[in-house]
Parts: structure tokens; sequence; C-alpha cells
């Protein structure tokens, strides 16, 4: 069972970190489909310069890097060029999916017949939390990123709740000519917006690849970032909504791992693979209805007259 | 004093020039009224002092003392705020959020108790009655939201204040909370620039006039020195005349009979609770109430677009209570629609495919099973013409016209269908002089062919001088009939939920 609940935590914590981002950039009137290319970007080039240099600290900056330039990329064509972000989302999937695979088999198929491995981070128990009965082994017995996702968390609960700049990236999301009236910058908050969720999308994929794993493969975020955009729905565009919608998308994930294992449930493993998938299109269309906290302005360009 | 000065400003949005040597001079300590139709340039003059917009030439001095104001910003630290006409506020945010949005002083983190208490304070002071800073935007009564709106104004040192048609959305009786703030706040050394096209709001509250037409400036007087005659001539360039044109005339037949009708409101409440009534060939019955009374849902239940609970509907002696939208308008109905931009036209099509639209099974416009486009043309063209839409150019998007040639393009519609029974909600809501002049001379027109016509309207004098009788609605139910030369306060207390002796008819 502790087994188990931890397995939950390790899974939920990528959709957590990229859904965190999401909230940010969503909220601020982006629809940036692209998450699962972006996350690609980062669980290469973490693992890239990881499994180069050796260090995965280097690793995790080549990752979030990544994320973030990718995502300027759909800052630019979105917010400067006004491009339908729908469209430049599907390119950076397909980017970020086919270059990805392109540059892993030029670098790695050739050397090594299957899987190279890269430096990963390592569980660090915290001193005394780790040792209380299941919670400590559930939570406070994880790898450097997993800490800083809760970290994470607080702050961007704190950031969208009780700062200026909460109100200006929600202000931008739902009502920009309002924005702009009070001498808001719309551009610059948006495009702020955009490469912070970039950088928790790059993160998310460090902690795929060099963190949760320590190899890279083709398409390894399987539907990740998808889930992640489904678990901003399921959070209603919250911190702490996330947080919870992320933890149940990691219990099926983790049900669906702990069938597979089984030997007492015998079910095709291909039904079983898609439990999480399932559970997203059922979770949509329950939270639904409750759109409140959708920004507005959501996928639509400025254009200051 | 002088607080504000523009002098020869000028406009252009591509060739149109909005805004042609205009000079403004506000004085400190005024309510200073910027009265004009829609179009006339008023918001644009306004933007450029708020910095919404550049203008193109021009100077503006504040205290006397020439600035270049080339954004909100600018205008803000200089004391300028601006309450627009469709709110600028975060409905997903709470109060106290949105009055603090983008100011500096309020730091990066905010401490909530402290900016709930001053926005509280800054409340009692004006008497704006925004009794719950923590609550959300989305959960208040727009008189509410505008009240906020002032706050966020005011919170940033603004001593010039410009409200852009502030009682488009209010109520009478918040209409005269609002002046009621308005003239404490002047009291207290503000100045005040309104936007509006009621000659009633200006002759009643304000100080001082500026009259524009066609973007530019007719003139400026004090307003105990005139009278609505001569604001009503500066506005439009000739005399106008809203009187009572009704004369007596024969009435048909009942044409609809409404029996102890029953309807839902979105929300799922009873908001009409038993109503009945007849309207008669040749006569216009006017409904009067304020807006949310239960005049729509009554309204939509009888054109079919909302589900009766229980009660009846005769049109023309029939029960229409099951038939669908398409039967009642082949039977006769037609309806101008409370909301033009969302129920009566579809904005992206042109002004000809919105006059095809609900008589596209008609034969003016088909020949055999197919629609001809000359026909539509031809019909359209002599439509454009009677009905004096501008520009005349068929081809022209409904959402590019200004909202008095979208009402025309409607009423072009709904006459040509030479109904048996015409509703109209609110069909002046919102137009200026000229365009209201001509639809209700189009309703009595109506009213002459032995139309019988259902009037509602939250504009009192728009009843008064267009129904043969009046029913005054109040929570869903009717207080009572009267005429159009019953005393005001009468019909105003019925308004309020006061039951006149003597039940509808």
């Amino acid at each position: 069972m502790v087994y188990f609940l931890t397995s939950v935590v390790r899974m939920a914590v990528p959709l957590m970190i990229a859904a965190l981002g999401l909230v940010v950039s969503e909220r601020a009137g982006l629809m940036n489909i692209g998450v699962e290319g972006i996350m690609l970007f980062g669980c290469f080039f973490s693992f890239f310069v990881s499994y180069n240099t050796g260090s995965t600290w280097l690793g995790l900056l080549a990752g979030c890097a990544a994320g973030i330039i990718s995502s300027f990329i759909f800052a630019c064509a979105s917010i400067t060029f006004k491009a339908s972000q729908i469209v430049v989302g599907c390119a950076m999937n397909m980017l970020g999916s086919g270059l990805t695979a392109v540059m892993f088999r030029k670098y790695f198929m050739e050397n090594s017949v299957n899987g190279a491995l890269a430096n990963s981070f390592q569980a660090i128990p915290i001193p005394v939390l780790s040792k209380i009965p299941v919670i400590g082994d559930v939570f406070f017995n994880h790898n450097i990123i997993v800490y800083f996702c809760y970290f994470l968390i607080f702050a961007v609960w704190f950031v969208m709740n009780r700062t200026s700049i909460g109100v200006k990236i929600i202000a931008c999301g739902e009502h920009p000519k309002a924005a702009d009236s009070l001498g808001i910058n719309v551009f610059v908050v948006r495009y702020l917006a955009t490469l912070f969720s970039g950088f928790m999308m790059g993160l998310a994929g460090t902690y795929l690849a060099i963190a949760q794993s320590n190899t890279f493969q083709v398409d390894m975020t399987g539907g990740k970032g998808y889930i992640a955009m489904a678990v901003v729905v399921l959070g209603q565009w919250k911190a702490l909504g996330v947080v919870f919608g992320s933890l149940i998308f990691g219990a099926a994930n983790a049900l669906q791992m702990a069938i597979q294992n089984s030997t007492v449930i015998n079910i095709q493993y291909n039904l079983i693979l898609a439990i999480p998938y399932v559970i997203t299109v059922l979770a949509v269309i329950v939270s639904g209805r409750k759109r409140i906290f959708d920004a507005s302005a959501k996928g639509t360009p400025y254009i200051k007259s | 004093m002088n607080v504000v000065e523009m002098r020869g400003i000028y406009k252009y949005f591509g060739n149109f020039c909005a805004n042609r040597n205009v000079d403004f001079t506000l004085r400190e300590g005024e309510i200073h009224a910027l009265l004009g139709e829609n179009g006339a340039g008023k918001s644009t003059l306004m933007n450029c002092l708020y910095g919404m917009y550049n203008s193109a030439q021009g100077q503006i001095f504040i205290n006397g003392k020439e600035v270049s104001i080339t954004s909100p910003n600018d205008a803000i630290e200089n004391g300028i705020g601006m309450v627009h006409q469709h709110f600028m506020l975060i409905p997903q945010l709470s109060v106290t959020k949105n009055v603090f949005m983008g100011m500096k002083e309020a730091g990066l983190v905010y401490n909530m108790k402290e900016l709930d208490q001053r926005v509280k304070d800054m409340s009692t002071k004006f008497g704006f009655n925004v009794d719950d800073p923590t609550a959300y935007i989305w959960q208040l009564p727009v008189g509410v939201q505008q009240k906020v709106e002032i706050i966020k104004v005011l919170m940033r040192n603004a001593k010039i204040l410009i409200l852009d048609e502030p009682t488009a959305v209010l109520t009478p009786q918040e209409v005269k909370e609002l002046f009621k703030s308005l003239k404490l706040l002047v009291s207290q050394g503000y100045s005040i620039i309104l936007i509006t096209h009621h000659m009633s709001e200006v002759l009643d509250y304000c100080d001082r006039v500026t009259v524009m037409r066609l973007g530019e400036v007719i003139g400026s007087v004090d307003v105990k020195d005139t009278n609505e005659d001569q604001l009503a001539n500066m506005m439009v360039g000739r005399d106008i005349d809203l009187d009572r044109k009704i004369v007596p005339q024969p009435q048909g037949d009942p044409m609809i009979e409404v029996k102890d009708l029953r309807v839902k409101n979105d929300k799922g409440l009873e908001a009409v609770k038993g109503v009945s009534f007849k309207v008669h060939a040749g006569e216009i019955v006017g409904i009067a109430g304020v807006d949310g009374n239960g005049q729509l849902e009554l309204a939509e239940a009888i054109v079919g677009g909302r589900k009766i609970v229980s009660g009846d509907v005769l049109f023309n002696g029939e029960s229409v209570v099951n038939k669908d939208i398409r039967y009642r308008l082949n039977a006769g109905m037609a309806h101008i629609p409370d909301d033009r931009q969302k129920k009566g036209l579809v904005m992206q099509m042109s002004i000809k495919e919105n006059m095809v639209l609900s008589n596209e099974q008609s034969d003016t416009y088909k020949t055999g099973k197919f629609l001809d486009n000359k026909k539509i043309n031809a019909k359209a063209k002599e439509l454009v013409d009677e009905f004096d839409v501008r520009p005349t150019d068929i081809d022209y998007k409904a959402g590019s016209l200004s909202g008095g040639n979208q009402q025309k393009v409607i009423l072009a519609r709904e006459v040509d269908r030479h109904p048996k029974m015409m509703i109209a909600i609110q069909p002046t809501r919102g137009l200026d002089i000229g365009a209201i002049e001509f639809v209700r001379s189009k309703l009595i027109e109506e009213r002459g062919r032995q139309t019988a016509v259902m009037l509602i309207s939250t504009d009192l004098d728009e009843i008064l001088s267009l129904s043969d009788r009046i029913l005054v609605m109040h929570g869903g139910e009717f207080m009572g009939e009267v005429t159009y030369d019953v005393p005001i306060d009468k019909i105003g207390l019925m308004m309020a939920g006061q039951r006149a002796e003597g039940g509808a008819e």
C-alpha cells in the first residue's frame, strides 16, 4: 500500500509541474496545446546534457532552458504575430516529437543497441520527516525535483492569489482591454507567463527523463502533456485544484501499473494502459460545466486599437 | 478655473474624421455633460483625453499646464480617471483586487486586510454601498459594479472623472443614487465629465453642457440657460418632436389573448406569475416596468422562444402554446428582440442576408425552390431605401452598422412580413434621437395598418407617448392598467409594486 501511494506521488509530480505552468499561462489568456512537444524538448535535452556531462544539475538546467526556448517560439508566433494558438500548439507538438526523435537516433542509436543511460537524480530522504510512518515514505523520500514541486505549488498559489503579479495575469486573460486601460502591458505579461509555463514544462520533461527514469525514449511523454491540460480543467485553473487533479491522474497511472504487475488480476494490458486516458475524458466531462475561472480571452491575441 | 482644456483636437480613424477641431473646457467642481447622438464623437474625444487613443493634432492643458497624454498611465498621473461604458472589471477577481489592479502603490504582495479596509472606507465616504470588498465582481449587480469602477478611479487619486454613459445600465432609483454620489464628489472638489445622450439627465443634474454633432462641437452652454428643445435642436441639427402622436382609431378583434400565463426564467424561478391580457388589432399596448420584472420572459413565451409552464396563448383565436416558432411566424407574428446584436441579427452577415433570414421560405426571395439573388438584391435595395438604412450598400456587414441602422434592418425585415402582431422589446434602447423617432413612427404606422402591437419598454416616456393602454408589470404580475394621461408618480408606485384599484384586463 505504501508502495502504491508512493508511486501515486511519483506519477503525479510531472503532471503537477506542467499543469501549474499551464495554470499561469492559461489564466493569462494563452491556449498552449504544445505542452507535449515542449515537455519532450525538456526530456531530450536534460537527458542529452546529463548523459554527456555526467551532471544531473546541468541536465536540469538544459531541460528547463529547452522548455523556455521552445515556448518562446510559441509566444512569438501567438502573441507578437497573433497566429492561431491551436495551430501553433499543434506545430510545437509535432516539432517536439519529430526533432527529439531524430536527434535521439542520430546521437544514441548508433553506439548502443538499446538504452543509453544517463545519470539521474536520486531519492534524498528528508531527515526526521521521512521517518514518519507511511507519510514519510509517501511524501518525503523522493528526488529533489519532487521537493521543488512542493515549493512550486505554494509559489504559484501565492503569486496568483496574493500578489499584484497574479492580478495582472488574470486581468490579461479575462479582459486584456481593462488591463491595458490601467497601464498594464498585456504583451509583456503574456510573454512572461508563457515563458514561465515553458520553464515548468521543461522541468516536467526533465523529471520524466532524468529523475523518474534515466533514459530517453521516443515520445516518452505518452500524452502526459495533454493529461496535464485535463488536470488544469479538473483543477478549475487553480494551483490547489491542480494538485488534487494531478493526484487523481497519478493514482490512475499507479493503478494501471499495479494491475499490470499483479498476478491476480488478468486483463489485456492494452486495456489497462487506457485507464488514465479514459479518466481524462471523464474528468473533463464532469468538470466541463464549471468554467467560471477559465480565462474569457483565452486563445485570442490582444490587438491594441 | 479650467481643470481641463482641450484645444483644436483632431482624431481620424482611417479616412473617417471622428473629431474635427474640437475645443472643450472643464471647470473645477462642475458636472459637465457631453451630449450628442451616437457617433457624434463624444467617446472618441474622451478616449483621447484618457490616452486610449492618440489624437492626430491638438493640445491638452490640465490645470493650466500643457501635457502630453499618450497612454492611460499618463492620464492617471495627471489625475484623470475614466469609467468606461463597458466596465473594465475582471469578474473573477474580488472587488479589492479590481480596485488595486495595476497600482504600484499596493505593492507586490497584497496585504488584503488593509486593502479591503481602504475600499470600504472609500465606499462609506461617498455613499457607494460597496459593502463587501471580498466579493467577486460577477456576484454583484450592475449598479454596484459601476460603483467599484468609480472607487477604482478615485483610489488612483483622480480629481477629474470621465463617466461614459453611466446610466445606460441603471434603474431609475440607481440613477438617482449615482447622481447623489456625484454631487457629493463635486462638492469636495472633484470635477466630472458625463457622456450621455439623455437630455433629462443633463437638465436635472448637470451644471454645464457641451453638445457635439458629427465630430464637431456645436456649443457649450450653462444648463440653467437652456431647455430641452434647444438641446435637441443642437444635437440633431433640426427640430425633433417626440411628443405623443397617437390618435384614437377603431380597433379590431383581439389578436393575442394570454390566459393565466406562467413562465420560468433562466434560473428556473417563476418570472411570469399568472398573467392575463389581450391585445387588439390596431392598438399599441405598452408594458411598463423596471427591467427584470418578467417582461422579457413574457414576450419570449408569446413568440415561442421560451417554454410555457402553464396557461394559454391564443393568437388570432387559435392556441399556439404547442406550436414552434416557425409556425407562429408564418401565422403572422413579428418580433423585435431586446438584444439586436445577439438575437436580432447575424453580425457577420450582410444587410441583405439578414433581411432574408426567417423569410427564406417566402416567395419574395425565391424562384421555385431556390433563393433568387436578383429578387433578394431588388427587395433588399427597396427596403434599405424605405427604411433609410445607412450606408445603403446591401452587402455591408450588419456588424459594422451603427445601432440605429441595425435596428432599422430588423424593423425592415419584420415589417415587410406584414405581420398581424408585432412584439417590440426595448426597440429604442441605446439609439440616438433620430433613430428613436424613426422606430417609433414605424410602430405607429404598424398600428395604423391594424397590427396589434405589444411594446415592452423600461423607458416610461416611450410607453406614455406610444401606448393606447398601459399595463404595469412588477414581480411577474400586472399591477394594473392605466392610460397615458395618468399621473407619472402613480405609474412609478405601480412599477415599485403597488397595485392599482381594479385589475388588468
